[in-house]
């Protein structure tokens, strides 16, 4: 890209159209017209107006590990159709496009790495993988994560996105909750940190399991954070939802999470709450 | 209680028929005189059959209509039948009393026991008040407190599941719904001591699980446990709520199901007819169930009673692991 220089102005959407689409993102906080390269040493974060941009799992890796310590584990756990599910379009198929679409074999990246060079074990949960529902892979990877820091004596972090429970799963996808859960109560009767990062969005079954459930609960700036999705809730009060709910801020308001943090400032407070606890 | 009016679900028609025919025939013998007991026992052992082969062959979403019928007994109706000494205990010590789930102090034959149960109000006023056994966060840390109670003392909970989900509202998200139940999820997990959970009636998502992390889970014969309604899934994967039915097969969230899946541990009969057809039925297979359930694990030691229900979840599920190459269907 030698045309791209740091000191252009924004553009206006009416520049960009004989454009390739993937040099530019418009903000949904403000409307500007970004550069993406520009955006992403940003990390997907607006210079403009503050907005995070929702970022693919292994952007948070980078984000949060020393470079080159991140080792993935069970990358090749997958969801399986227990039911034989069938709506539209068979559970099958959803996850043969999803995993396509994302490159990876299931709504989650997990693995062990460095955090200023603290031994941690880190998943990520990825909004691509449809919706990063909690199925049994998923539920199954996170709780390996921590059964891993649990051998290791070392920190979990958990980074939330999701719409809730994979539906396609029936029961077994609750299930999931309990057993997330089940697996932080041990971490919790050995002493061990976990810190839960919550991102846009997360709603459902994994905001009422792991992600509320951290030592310390963070999030992102602005992130949707929820039980009930907001067309849920305004179908059942009849009302419209004040400005500001169910985002980050409002939890951090109401008491439900501890900070609201930068993601250009989320290693450096991970690495001192970590240091706090443990070292 | 039997079934009595106009009948609320439409494949109790033909038992409403059936039963109006018998009034009838009582009705006319009293007023001429004659012996009809023979044809009487006929026609009672033929509504008989009908309800027990009407029952048998519910299709999944009628299933879930008679789970939600509003004359099937509740968590306060079981506990009435079930327990004795019973008393209740009000409030989560933090912001009100949420009367959509109860509990209490209530002995088990001889036995000492917490019971906490989702508790759905049968007329509009008591609904109100227990706003259709769909509770808010303070409900789940009422239990909670309870369940803390019962381990401080060393007594087994049981825990009665029969809600159509937390409350999606305002106030239930200001205070925190989700982290209730995921509170709730973890401290169930680690208590010390037996819990049983039956669901009655509608177990209805994380609204459900919320009080029904246990050792062991019974389910009546015509309740359903299932991670989101029929409606709610077919509109979303549908997209629209016509297809509830096909939703409803599809989720698999009836008794037999659950016990196929190994989610439930055991199914409690329920009476011809249904539960709603006689509570006193109900009850009493509910308590027999019960009293077998909480005796077992009363003799299981703490410690093996906790990996045992560490291990049943952590096993819950059904996922594949292949080689770390391979990439995701490459061809
Ligand atoms: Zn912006």
């Amino acid at each position: 890209m030698a045309w791209f220089r740091k000191d252009k102005k924004p553009l206006k959407s009416e520049d960009r159209r004989d454009l390739p689409p993937d040099v530019f993102d418009k903000c949904k906080g403000c409307g500007e017209i970004l550069y993406a390269e520009k955006l992403a040493q940003n990390l997907q974060v607006c210079p403009s107006c503050g907005h995070h941009f929702r970022l693919p799992a292994e952007r948070y890796v980078e984000i949060l590990l020393d470079e080159g310590s991140f080792e993935e584990i069970d990358e090749g756990l997958h969801s399986e159709d227990p039911l034989q599910f069938n709506d539209l379009k068979p559970y099958k198929e959803r996850l043969t496009a999803a995993e396509e679409k994302v490159g990876r074999r299931s709504a989650v990246l997990a693995g062990t790495g460095t955090l200023e060079s603290l031994g941690v074990i880190l998943a990520v949960m990825d909004f691509r993988f449809i919706g990063g529902s909690m199925g049994s892979a998923v539920g199954e990877k996170i709780a390996r994560a921590g059964r891993t820091a649990l051998d290791r004596k070392e920190p979990l972090i958990i980074v939330s996105a999701s719409g809730g429970a994979r539906m396609q799963e029936g029961i077994y996808s609750l299930m999931q909750m309990a057993k997330t859960s089940t697996v932080l109560a041990a971490l919790h009767e050995a002493g061990l940190p976990y810190i839960s990062l919550i991102t846009d969005p997360t709603t459902g079954g994994v905001t009422a399991s792991h992600a509320m459930l951290g030592d310390v609960n963070l999030a992102e700036p602005g992130a949707l954070i929820g039980f009930a999705g907001p067309r849920v809730i305004t179908e059942t009060i009849g009302q419209e939802l004040p400005d500001g709910f169910q985002r980050a801020e409002f939890l951090l308001k109401h008491g439900m999470i501890d900070r609201v943090v930068d993601r250009r400032e989320l290693k450096t407070t991970l690495g001192v709450l970590l240091r706090h606890m443990i070292a | 209680m039997t079934l009595a009016g106009s009948p609320r679900l439409d494949f109790e028609r033909r038992l409403i028929e059936a039963q109006e025919q018998i009034d009838e025939l009582v009705a006319s013998a009293e007023r001429s005189g004659f012996d009809v007991s023979e044809e009487l026992n006929e026609l009672k052992k033929k509504l008989n059959d009908l309800k027990e082969s009407t029952y048998q062959n519910l299709t999944p979403m009628e299933q879930v209509q008679v789970a939600r019928h509003p004359d099937r007994p509740y968590t306060l109706d079981y506990i009435e039948r079930i327990f004795t000494n019973w008393i209740e205990l009000h409030g989560d010590r933090t912001f009100r009393d949420d009367e959509a789930i109860v509990g209490g102090w209530a002995a088990l034959g001889g036995t000492s026991v917490m019971v906490i149960g989702h508790q759905k109000g049968r007329h509009i006023k008591e609904n109100l008040r227990r706003n259709f056994g769909m509770a808010h966060p303070e409900g789940y840390r009422k239990a909670l407190r309870l369940m803390q109670q019962a381990e401080k003392f060393g007594r087994a909970v049981i825990t009665f599941i029969d809600t159509p989900g937390a409350y999606p509202g305002l106030g239930s998200e200001e205070r925190g719904i989700a982290q209730a139940i995921a509170v709730n999820l973890r401290e169930m997990a680690r208590l010390k001591v037996p819990l049983v959970s039956v669901i009655i009636g509608e177990g209805g998502s994380g609204g459900a699980l919320g009080i029904g992390v246990t050792d062991r889970i019974l389910i009546m014969e015509h309740a359903v446990y299932s991670v989101i309604s029929p409606e709610g899934c077919a509109a979303i994967l549908w997209h629209s709520r016509d297809f509830k039915e096909e939703a409803a097969a599809a989720l698999k969230i009836t008794s037999k199901d659950l016990l196929a899946l190994g989610v439930a541990d055991e199914i409690i009969a329920e009476p011809p007819g249904g539960a709603h057809s006689d509570w006193d039925a109900a009850a009493a297979s509910v308590k027999e169930a019960l009293e077998r359930t909480v005796s077992e694990l009363g003799r299981v030691k703490t410690d093996r009673l906790r990996k045992t229900r560490w291990a049943k979840y952590e096993a819950m599920g059904v996922w594949g692991e292949s080689a770390p190459e391979t990439p995701p269907d490459a061809s």
